[in-house]
């Protein structure tokens, strides 16, 4: 009995040993800067993105670690952190800050909210850490504040605005009026969708400024009503967007004419409502009920979060899997060695099926032009959108021609 | 008189040690808004002028120090003294105005010529609208000393710090903080004593304004960037919290304050999240209910009571 166990034992030192051994001589194939490879989730867990962002992007982060834990089975940790940026450059920025110094952050993602982003940017370039912004819309983060460590993974201005600006001239809503907010960001978007509108031979009948965070939107909108364009777009975003949308609705000015959106998530159509938001027309990078690969992730998300992911969720998601993807291939977490791996492989998963890295830190992939149902057409929950046309990727972003970007040779 | 002087002494001394033993960057922040919180404590403490627009000049200095140091080329030291001027400007504008109102009336102007100057700096290019002003470098100091280790920066910040509540700590202690005191009391009888008070008022929102600016500058070199947010009136209402809990009209009081509210916002966000602004609106409500001297005046009143009354 005693030998048996004597027996038992040796065999359990030696089998530990041996597994011991085993992970041991894998080990030295990973150079990692600290004990773990350290994944941040920055994101707005309290304000008005907090919906689009916030603990959503933290769960599809662990999802993206788990799935790549059980495909891949590192010998090495991988942890998720995340913080609260409040929608602050400078609380965001610290917070990253201490983090690479402080805890070993190798990668940051999510950071909705472009000044957050644009200050993260900087942050990661100085130290010399990776940023895969997902949630910011600016294009500045791939043109003039581009850097080496910074990749834009979902969607920004110019995407959505000739997503939905081209396409929509396509289908015959040729006569433009717009709605826009009264600063830099909706004249960006007001501005990129014009010349959208313009080139595919549409032609914008007019414009009119709304003071950012407005609570009244009934002049504005009769004014757009008086225009007679077929389309009106809504240069705008969060608050406006929705107190617009709602105006329009009790106006009935969306009976002969149609809106649309220029910058929407699925999160605000689930808000508002499908009755009042019905036949706007938007762009999207994700949309979970696009095919049998998003439906299984989102279901997935689901069952976790108790909502269907936003584009941002799943770009999260795809960000965190393709970076873990990156270092297990590049065997280090040496951020140049791992950007150079990230903008070499194709970047392919149940959220971006195909995409790939540009020069300039732009992750091209399919859009998807979308329109919200009727009330009557949704036949389950979150059942919101048709899929009127993908958008390929060639087409869908700022041409690499274009790019003020400095990393690009020209 | 010693004991005083060992007091701030040991607190020198701990500015001096503070980045061993916290993370720096965090101190500085904490120093910037220390003394963006002096400033303002100089007004509604000593001068009894709750301006409730003081995020105005935290953000204009910003901007021109990132502004002159990015485009302009202007050396640190020197995009920081700019940026003091500019502040100060503002604030003999906006005290000028200001100051022939009191009570309510002063507290809205100030929060409507801020609301000006917030949507100046939301439509003006060169601010780079909600993305914010980035990338503003750091520099060297007098071309000698690199600013972009973190240490020196630290220390240039401790002095700017201290040279500041140096400055904050002798007008209130000189005969013009007496008589801004005495405004504060009672301002018909300064007025009676032959005080020129709505002078004395302006100086004091100027200097206010001025010091405001310096800690916004400050905390440009440090973050190296601008954004709206340091413009924006949650700014202001988030000094005169600092302020309130730190103790209004004590010379330290802003200081904790500052410190306490900061370092909540930093090492909270990533334990608690989304309950971060209920907390502060909880400590708020706290302090107005419970300890209205604020930290500082509530531990110098139990000090007192313990000890006697001062000889």
């Amino acid at each position: 009995m005693k030998q048996k166990l004597i027996g038992v034992l040796v065999g359990a030192a030696l089998a530990a040993c041996s597994t011991g051994a085993l992970a041991q001589a894998k080990a030295p194939a990973m150079k990692l800067s600290g004990e773990a490879v350290k994944i941040g989730v920055l994101s707005d867990m309290s304000g008005l993105y907090s919906d689009l962002g916030g603990q959503g992007s933290v769960i599809a982060a662990q999802m993206a670690v788990d799935d790549f834990k059980e495909q891949a089975k590192p010998a090495y940790k991988i942890d998720v952190v995340s913080a609260d940026h409040q929608n602050k450059a400078d609380v965001g920025a610290a917070k990253v800050r201490e983090w690479i110094d402080r805890e070993g952050v190798d990668m940051v993602t999510d950071v909705l909210n472009s000044a957050v982003a644009l200050a993260t940017a900087k942050v990661v370039a100085e130290k010399k850490r990776i940023l895969l912004d997902v949630g910011a819309a600016s294009t500045r983060l791939t043109n003039e504040d581009c850097n080496p460590y910074t990749v834009h993974w979902m969607y920004d201005t110019y995407a959505l605005a000739n997503g939905t600006g081209k396409a929509i001239v396509k289908q015959g809503g040729d006569s433009w009026f717009f709605l826009t907010a009264d600063y830099a960001f909706g004249h960006s978007l007001e501005k990129d969708t014009a010349e959208v509108v313009k080139a595919n031979g549409g032609k914008v009948l007019g414009q009119v400024r709304h003071p950012l965070s407005a609570a009244d939107f009934s002049s504005f909108l009769l004014q757009a009503q008086s225009s007679k364009a077929k389309i009106i777009g809504l240069a705008n975003a969060g608050g406006d967007t929705i107190n617009a949308i709602k105006a329009a609705a009790e106006f009935g000015i969306t009976k002969n004419q149609s809106l649309a959106g220029l910058l929407v998530f699925i999160t605000d159509v689930h808000s508002i409502t499908l009755n009042v938001a019905q036949g706007m027309l938007l762009t999207e990078g994700f949309y979970w009920d696009f095919n049998d690969q998003t439906r299984a992730f989102s279901k997935r998300f689901f069952a976790k979060a108790k909502k269907e992911p936003t584009m941002n969720h799943a770009g999260v998601y795809s960000a965190t899997l393709n970076y873990l993807r990156a270092i297990q291939a590049a065997g280090t977490d040496d951020a140049d060695a791992v950007m150079a791996q990230l903008k070499k492989m194709k970047i392919s998963d149940p959220v971006i099926q195909s995409g790939q890295i540009r020069a300039d830190g732009r992750l091209v992939h399919d859009m998807y032009l979308l329109q919200v149902k009727k009330p009557a057409e949704s036949k389950y929950p979150w059942d919101y959108y048709h899929v009127k046309a993908v958008i390929p990727a060639a087409e869908a972003f700022q041409p690499l021609s274009l790019s003020r970007c400095p990393l690009v040779k020209k | 008189m010693d004991r005083k002087l060992l007091g701030y002494g040991a607190l020198l001394a701990f500015g001096l040690a503070a980045p061993f033993l916290m993370y720096p960057v965090l101190v500085m922040k904490v120093l910037c808004f220390a003394l963006f919180a002096c400033a303002f404590n100089l007004l509604i403490g000593y001068t009894g002028l709750l301006s409730f627009g003081h995020a105005c000049f935290l953000g204009t200095a910003g901007y021109v120090a990132g502004h002159s140091i990015k485009v302009w080329g202007f050396p640190p030291e020197l995009g920081l003294i700019t940026a003091t001027l500019a502040a100060a400007g503002l604030g003999w504008a906006v005290g000028s105005l200001a100051i022939r109102r009191s009570g309510i009336y002063f507290a809205m102007i100030t929060l409507a010529l801020a609301q000006m100057v917030y949507f100046f700096f939301l439509q003006t290019p060169f601010t780079g609208g909600e993305d914010g002003l980035q990338g503003v470098p750091r520099g060297k100091l007098l071309g000698v000393i690199d600013l972009t280790d973190d240490y020196a920066l630290y220390y240039f910040v401790l002095a700017i710090f201290v040279f500041a509540f140096w400055l904050i700590h002798r007008t209130i202690h000189s005969p013009f903080g007496q008589i801004l005191k005495a405004i504060r009391e009672n301002e018909a009888r300064a007025i009676s004593l032959g005080y020129d008070v709505a002078k004395y008022k302006l100086l004091a929102f100027v200097l206010s304004a001025g010091l405001a600016g310096l800690a916004g500058a400050t905390k440009t070199l440090v973050f190296r960037f601008a954004t709206l947010t340091d413009a924006h009136w949650h700014t202001s209402g988030e000094v005169v919290l600092m302020t309130l809990v730190g103790g209004m009209g004590t010379v330290f009081g802003p200081v904790v304050g500052a410190a306490i509210i900061v370092t909540l916002q930093n090492e909270l966000a990533d334990k608690v999240g989304s309950l971060v602004t209920t907390i502060m609106g909880a400590i708020f409500v706290l302090c107005v209910l419970l300890f209205r001297r604020g930290i500082v005046g509530e531990a110098m009143a139990l000090y007192q009571r313990m000890v006697g009354p001062r000889p």
